[in-house]
């Protein structure tokens, strides 16, 4: 499995109820439910993808996460996870706020827009920056987010989302090994993970 | 429904010849008592069962037929039988729901006329067919039906129950009476209930019916039937089953056997090919079907109201009583039951803290998208099943054992 989905997954605890939010073809859910035992749900956009997500046994529903959010009632899952999504999000702050409602915790993961190789795709080339993370062109991205580690913190803060945990990690996304990052996080990191609680 | 499956199937690939078996609900358990207050005695219910029940009876997946189906899903009746079940895609070895795997179960619904009880059966009280004295049923009064014929077969609880328009209703229903009957649940191109866009149709069909002079208030049985009349309700419920894409690709503005307009109203030689398909669709469905079972039969699928019926006018009320995994799925062109009506449904499950999946397959024909070769919907039907099955195992392996005797 990805680095990154191995990281979200050593922090749900096993037998929890986990809602995986725009959760693709179901591979985190999968491996959560097969070695977590946890009690799984997904959404997701892609009518393909969902059939696949079905096809691995997984109980998913096809639709916009954030109208299909709403229907949970509130507290009804342990951890609802938001990973690699974020970035795509028209209402960020609704969807996490929804996520805390519906989740005592949620566990949030989106490329890093402040990593070195792209400023200096910005810096020296001038012009939109491509990379293995963020690959598309600015004229067929469905990113419309451009999200900075830093700025996520600070957007945690204005939100009063408590940060209870963080990660930075140097590692493309395909790849199963990584290593997370302890400095110069907001330079180096390609990807972040963060999981939040409820305001204090 | 059955017009769809000409050229469809393979006889080889099919489960082979079948037949038509009958249950009739033993006197000592007293007359049927239906929702609508009235008794119903004798009870008659026609069934075909395909595969084998496993040994220890977990296997069994029952299908629930949509408005003028039958119990005939799959296989042939005989060597020279020239058409198939009407989901004989859907049904056999190696199919979506495979029979090799599962002991597969479909029964005609009360108020049909297809070997089950319904306005053309004898009425013992008169010795001759019931007409209009046959009491009201509803959707809810055919599953009573249904259970009594899985308990009857020695089923205790059903793997799944599957079904699409007015059987994804029954599917619903199952679901929320007999919630330690049935482990999952396929309600397929559905609705919790009519809205007046639905009863509308359904009310011009009766009418349809009532205005031939034939129907004699439906004592027509020893005399010429309301031919025409059932023959123009099945028109106007086949344009409500297609779509307007469907229908410009299948018919267009297309000439019927002509070059150009004739400026008439021939009834032999209509002008378009969309106003011969419906004569002809129409003809072939009052050979098979009754009119008064069509009138009854859509009066039932108008009364369904999941929430009110059940849930006090909430439909997540509704959908705490049940307890199995739901697989809901939705046709991106069927505009009698839109992707909407489902989406109402998932919603309320989801509310209710269920296990569902739901899926708006992207299809051509409209509402009987169902009905029809789709590989999406297969694979959706066929995954789902196959976890059902394992995950009912396992549940039989973790239960606590009862004891016997």
């Amino acid at each position: 499995m990805r680095f990154d989905l191995q990281v979200i997954a050593s922090w749900v605890q096993a037998g929890s109820k986990v809602l995986d939010l725009g959760c693709g073809t179901g591979s985190l859910l999968e491996h959560l439910v097969r070695e977590k035992h946890v009690v799984g749900r997904g959404i997701e956009m892609d009518e393909e993808k969902v059939s696949k997500a079905i096809g691995r046994g997984l109980s998913v529903v096809q639709g916009d996460l954030i109208n299909e959010v709403r229907d949970y009632p509130s507290g009804f899952f342990d951890v609802v996870i938001l990973s690699q999504t974020l970035q795509q999000v028209y209402q960020p702050e609704e969807v996490i706020r929804e996520m805390l409602r519906v989740g005592k915790r949620c566990i949030v993961s989106f490329p890093n827009f402040s990593h070195w190789r792209i400023r200096a795709q910005i810096l020296f080339q001038g012009r939109a920056p491509v990379t293995r993370e963020l690959p598309h062109e600015w004229y067929d991205t469905p990113n419309i987010r451009v999200i900075a580690l830093k700025d996520f913190r600070r957007f945690c803060r204005e939100q009063g989302f408590t940060v209870e945990k963080q990660v930075a990690i140097d590692t493309d996304y395909r790849q199963e090994q990584g290593h997370a990052l302890r400095f110069f996080a907001n330079w180096r990191a390609f990807y972040g993970i963060f999981l939040l609680g409820k305001e204090r | 429904m059955s017009e769809y499956i000409d050229g469809l199937s393979n006889r080889a690939e099919s489960v082979g010849i079948v037949e038509r078996k009958s249950f009739t609900l033993p006197d000592d358990a007293g007359p049927f008592e239906l929702e609508g207050g009235a008794h119903l005695s004798p009870v008659t219910i026609a069934y075909e069962t395909y595969g084998e029940l496993s040994p220890a009876r977990d296997n069994a997946v029952l299908i629930c037929h949509a408005l003028t189906g039958d119990a005939h899903v799959a296989g042939y009746y005989s060597e020279t039988d020239p058409k198939p079940g009407w989901w004989d895609i859907m049904v056999g070895p190696g199919k979506p729901i495979d029979t090799s795997r599962y002991f597969v179960l479909c029964a005609n619904v009360l108020g049909s006329c297809s070997g089950s009880t319904g306005p053309s059966s004898v009425n013992p009280a008169t010795g001759k067919a019931y007409g209009l004295e046959f009491p009201v049923v509803t959707i809810g009064d055919m599953v009573r039906a249904q259970k009594l014929l899985v308990e009857h077969l020695g089923i205790e609880r059903l793997l799944a129950a599957v079904g699409g328009s007015m059987g994804g209703m029954q599917v619903l229903e199952w679901a929320v009476r007999y919630p330690d009957m049935i482990a999952a649940a396929v309600p397929l191109a559905t609705t919790p209930r009519h809205t007046a866009l639905n009863i509308a149709f359904h009310e011009v069909a009766r009418q349809c019916i009532m205005a031939d002079v034939n129907w004699n208030r439906g004592a027509y049985y020893d005399s010429e039937k309301p031919s025409m009349g059932l023959a123009v309700a099945r028109m106007i419920g086949h344009v409500t089953y297609l779509s307007d894409e469907a229908m410009r690709v299948k018919f267009g503005r297309k000439l019927y056997e002509k070059e150009a307009y004739k400026f008439g109203f021939d009834l032999e030689f209509p002008d378009f090919q969309v106003e011969s398909y419906l004569r002809y669709q129409g003809g072939k469905f009052v050979e098979r079907f009754d009119a008064n079972s069509f009138i009854y039969i859509t009066k039932a699928a108008d009364y369904f109201d999941l929430a009110q019926q059940h849930g006090g006018g909430s439909l997540t009320e509704a959908m705490t009583k049940a307890r199995c995994r739901f697989l809901v799925v939705s046709f991106s062109t069927d505009w009698l039951y839109p992707t909407s009506r489902s989406r109402l449904l998932v919603q309320a499950m989801k509310k209710a803290g269920l296990e569902v999946s739901f899926s708006e397959v992207e299809a051509e024909f409209g509402h009987d998208a169902f009905l029809l070769r789709n590989e999406r919907l297969f694979d959706l039907v066929e995954s789902f099943l196959e976890h059902a099955l394992a995950t009912e195992r396992k549940r039989a392996e973790t239960a606590p054992k009862e004891a016997w005797g």
